[in-house]
């Protein structure tokens, strides 16, 4: 089955911006497993001010998965952590000029990254971060269990 | 992107051949009449169609009347099936085939299921191959027909198909090849190899698309799929494809002619790919037997990646290949040909199939294999399972492969 991606999409997985690690990250999460395909991690680095000042994030995944990851890092960057979780899937989706159906898993795996990272964050810290819920989707805890992210079966 | 275009996903189709063209233009443009058709015009159709039909047969050593035309492999599965299972229904309900199986099969078996047949799908071993003494085991009292493919579409594995013939046959089985893969790249006898029927594809091997065969041996009883006019002997409606079924056998005669040649030609190709891929590019697995294999067939599970941003790499380079990754396929589940040989999902999804044609270098091969170690450097630094790899926090599996003693892996 042949699938077009977008331009934006093929360049955001032909050259990923903010790939690799933070040493000492403020926070880092990883969702996804191996088992379905997709694992992502993404690396913040926020200030006392609760801004981010960096985003790295390491992807295995497809060309879609690599592409939302790297569009995700850099909405993220130089916004709060407030402001950070209005980047969601489909904020991604929309920056990326849209995703084929079988790939929304995909944008909402980075939105989950996101959360997991922030997540560790606040939990290192003792903060509470209004509106953000303890991520799912990460792999220690799950198995197999991202298919319900895809927004319609029949789609695949 | 590069202007460089190297195509090596043969298994998936191949490019027409310029023999076949010329030999299939006259049919597309001034000899276009119906083969059915009294006037000279019809003739000359119907005499092309009868001189295709008696090369495709006397290459696989099958008389003319037991070849029938269709419009595809798929076709030809379904019909040989289908076909063969309603009009046996009073001797038997029970069909027996692999797990490797083309989908052509295995959902024809699936929908033979729901109309009440029982199908045992026999397991591979860890190269693919299907076991004779399973394959004995699996026969019962009301198995009608077997159905096992000759080689296969993903990992090239080539099956032993006589033996398994002359098993069935020894318990009254009635026995079906998918040969899709092999036609036109190994040499095939249905008499030597105790074939009772057998798919194949033009497009496979130099042909048109939109065209294929199905041999049916004669005594064989088989329904028809489509039923309409006296084509085919009434066995298959339709108006014949005329300049398809003369391009194919035109492809077919060229690769019979060829064939000694050519293999030996893929098969250097074919090696020197693996072996460079084994020395050079780690964490690393070869899928399917190396001596039981098609010439034309490279496939490899790579670690720590995933298939589909390796085929989009190397399609930026101009390489053209597939992979039984989830992500191309459509599903969420990886290649079932990989599961069946027993590969975890993990490294099932980082797979890569590379199918050498007749213009395929060595030039192009090398080309192949140094971009893919590019490819997959840049993807393993991208890979969080990599960085956890070398911070000794994930354990590699083919690393596991390598300590347990398996064959063709580079940990």
């Amino acid at each position: 089955m042949a699938m077009q991606y977008s331009e934006a999409v093929m360049d955001h997985f032909t050259n990923p911006r903010n790939v690799g690690e933070i040493e000492c990250a403020s926070g880092c999460g990883t969702v996804g497993n191996a088992v379905c395909g997709d694992i992502m991690r993404i690396y913040l680095d926020i200030d006392d001010d609760g801004v981010i000042r960096d985003a790295k994030f390491k992807t295995f995944g497809c060309g879609a998965a690599i592409a939302t990851s790297s569009m995700a890092t850099e909405l993220v960057k130089g916004k709060t952590v407030q402001q950070a979780l209005e980047v969601t899937n489909k904020a991604v989706m929309e920056a990326l000029d849209g995703l084929p159906p079988v790939k929304v898993h995909c944008s909402l795996l980075a939105e989950e990254a996101i959360h997991a990272a922030l997540w560790d964050y606040a939990e290192k810290n003792g903060l509470k971060i209004e509106g953000l819920e303890k991520p799912v989707s990460d792999i220690s805890e799950h198995d197999h269990g991202h298919v319900e992210l895809v927004e319609n079966e029949d789609e695949l | 992107m590069t202007d460089r275009l190297i195509y090596l996903d043969n298994a998936s189709t191949t490019p027409l051949r310029k023999e076949a063209l010329d030999a299939m233009m006259p049919y597309l443009t001034t000899e276009f009449g119906n083969p059915s058709s009294l006037y000279p015009m019809g003739h000359h159709a119907e005499n092309a169609v009868a001189e295709a039909r008696d090369t495709l047969a006397s290459l696989i050593g099958a008389k003319s009347s037991e070849v029938f035309f269709t419009s595809s492999g798929s076709e030809s599965d379904n019909w040989a099936l289908k076909g063969f299972a309603h009009a046996n229904k009073g001797k038997g309900n029970h069909i027996i085939t692999s797990a490797i199986e083309h989908h052509a099969v295995l959902h024809a078996c699936q929908a033979l299921e729901k109309d009440g047949f029982e199908v045992t799908y026999l397991p591979v071993d860890a190269e693919g191959l299907v076991r004779p003494a399973d394959f004995e085991a699996a026969i019962r009292e009301d198995t009608i027909l077997a159905s096992v493919m000759m080689a296969n579409n993903e990992i090239g594995t080539i099956e032993p198909i006589a033996e398994l013939a002359k098993i069935a046959h020894e318990h009254g089985v009635a026995f079906h090849t998918d040969a899709v893969q092999a036609f036109g790249h190994v040499p095939i006898d249905v008499d030597e190899m105790g074939i009772d029927m057998l798919s194949s594809s033009a497009h496979k091997l130099g042909g048109p698309k939109g065209v294929g065969l199905l041999y049916i041996r004669r005594g064989i009883k088989v329904d028809n799929l489509i039923d309409g006019g006296q084509q085919e002997r009434g066995r298959r409606a339709a108006t014949e494809n005329v300049a398809g079924i003369v391009g194919y056998a035109k492809a077919a005669e060229l690769a019979w002619n060829e064939m000694d040649a050519e293999h030996d030609r893929q098969l250097a190709l074919r090696d020197h790919a693996i072996k460079r891929i084994l020395a050079e590019i780690p964490h690393s697995k070869l899928n399917g037997s190396w001596e039981s294999r098609l010439a034309n067939n490279v496939n490899f599970s790579f670690e720590f990646i995933e298939g589909e941003g390796m085929l989009l790499q190397l399609a930026a380079k101009g390489l053209c290949t597939s992979s039984g990754s989830a992500c191309t396929s459509g599903s969420l589940d990886p290649s079932h040909v990989l599961l069946a040989i027993g590969l975890p999902h993990e490294i099932a999804h980082g797979s890569l199939r590379a199918t050498i044609g007749r213009d395929t270098t060595m030039e192009d091969i090398d080309y192949m294999v140094d971009s893919l170690a590019a490819t997959l450097r840049n993807l393993r630094m991208m890979s969080p399972l990599y960085e956890d790899f070398e911070r000794g926090n994930y354990d590699s599996i083919i690393a596991g492969y390598a300590a347990d003693g398996m064959k063709n892996v580079h940990a």
